[in-house]
């Protein structure tokens, strides 16, 4: 126990003690992040990046995708966007706004027993693309919808 | 610590339909204060929502998810009275657990 207290220590301060003392078992798994967060993901300017980011060699547009949301919303700070997906073995679905600041706005895993279905409010600061990213039986598939934005949510 | 989620879990046919509001300024990290100091970014990154000891969604965020963040999901396998439980870790190592029980449809 000491040994590896002396090692954390060592270590420095911030995340990386946080990711080392999970690492040695001294954090409950659950109680810190279990699950990482794909920074570079995140940190992608288009959909092709994200894609790449997220595992994917790249994506074909699906009909069996369906978004549903506003077609002009008159705030960006909150705007409600529902994604559906009727392929077979959805896994996960993400969504992204091609002239946010990021592309990527979030990525839902979805096990089996949960329906490929969510929906989530999201900001755009100007009117964009909005893509729906499915991952089903380890491939990827995607539909489009364009929003259009009165007021911007991303600035003050 | 951040506000008390807000869940409802309810029945839809065979399965629990689950809404959950969080409390979160969901700071996006481009905005300026008054000063025109830039606002330092603060967004929940992980959401992790458990049912009878499965994870039954995960979720990973960016900042683009608007402000007290809403999700709505389906999943199968749960019956009245029981658990639903829902947790979010944020950039910044805030996290908060709420739970929430399945009622009927």
């Amino acid at each position: 126990m000491d040994i590896k207290r002396r090692e954390v220590l060592k270590a420095g301060s911030g995340a990386g003690v946080l990711a080392l003392a999970a690492a040695a078992g001294l954090v409950k798994p659950g109680e810190a992040s279990a699950q990482e967060w794909n920074k570079a993901a995140f940190g992608t300017k288009s959909f092709a990046d994200t894609v790449k980011a997220l595992g994917g060699g790249g994506s074909t547009e699906s009909r069996d995708i369906q978004i549903t949301a506003p077609d002009i919303a008159e705030n960006g700070a909150v705007v409600p966007i529902s994604i559906e997906s009727r392929l077979a073995k959805t896994q996960a679905i993400a969504i992204m706004i091609e002239k946010n600041p990021n592309t990527l706005s979030a990525n839902f895993e979805i096990p089996d027993g949960t329906d490929p279905f969510v929906t989530t409010r999201v900001k755009m600061g100007e009117t964009s693309n909005v893509y729906a990213l499915v991952k089903a039986d380890g491939r990827y598939f995607h539909a489009v919808k364009e929003i259009k934005v009165t007021v911007g949510g991303c600035g003050g | 610590m951040a506000d008390p989620m807000r869940i409802r879990a309810n029945m839809a046919g065979d399965k629990v339909e689950v809404r959950v509001l969080m409390s979160h300024e969901m700071e996006t990290g481009q905005r300026k204060d008054a000063k025109g100091d830039i606002v330092p970014a603060h967004f929940i990154q992980n959401v992790t929502v458990t049912h009878a000891g499965k994870t039954v969604l995960s979720a990973q965020w960016g900042p683009a998810i608007s402000k007290n963040p809403f999700m709505h999901f389906r999943f199968k396998g749960g019956k009245p009275g029981e658990k639903v439980t829902i947790s979010w870790v944020d950039n910044k190592g805030d996290k908060r657990t709420d739970e929430a029980t399945i009622s009927g449809g």
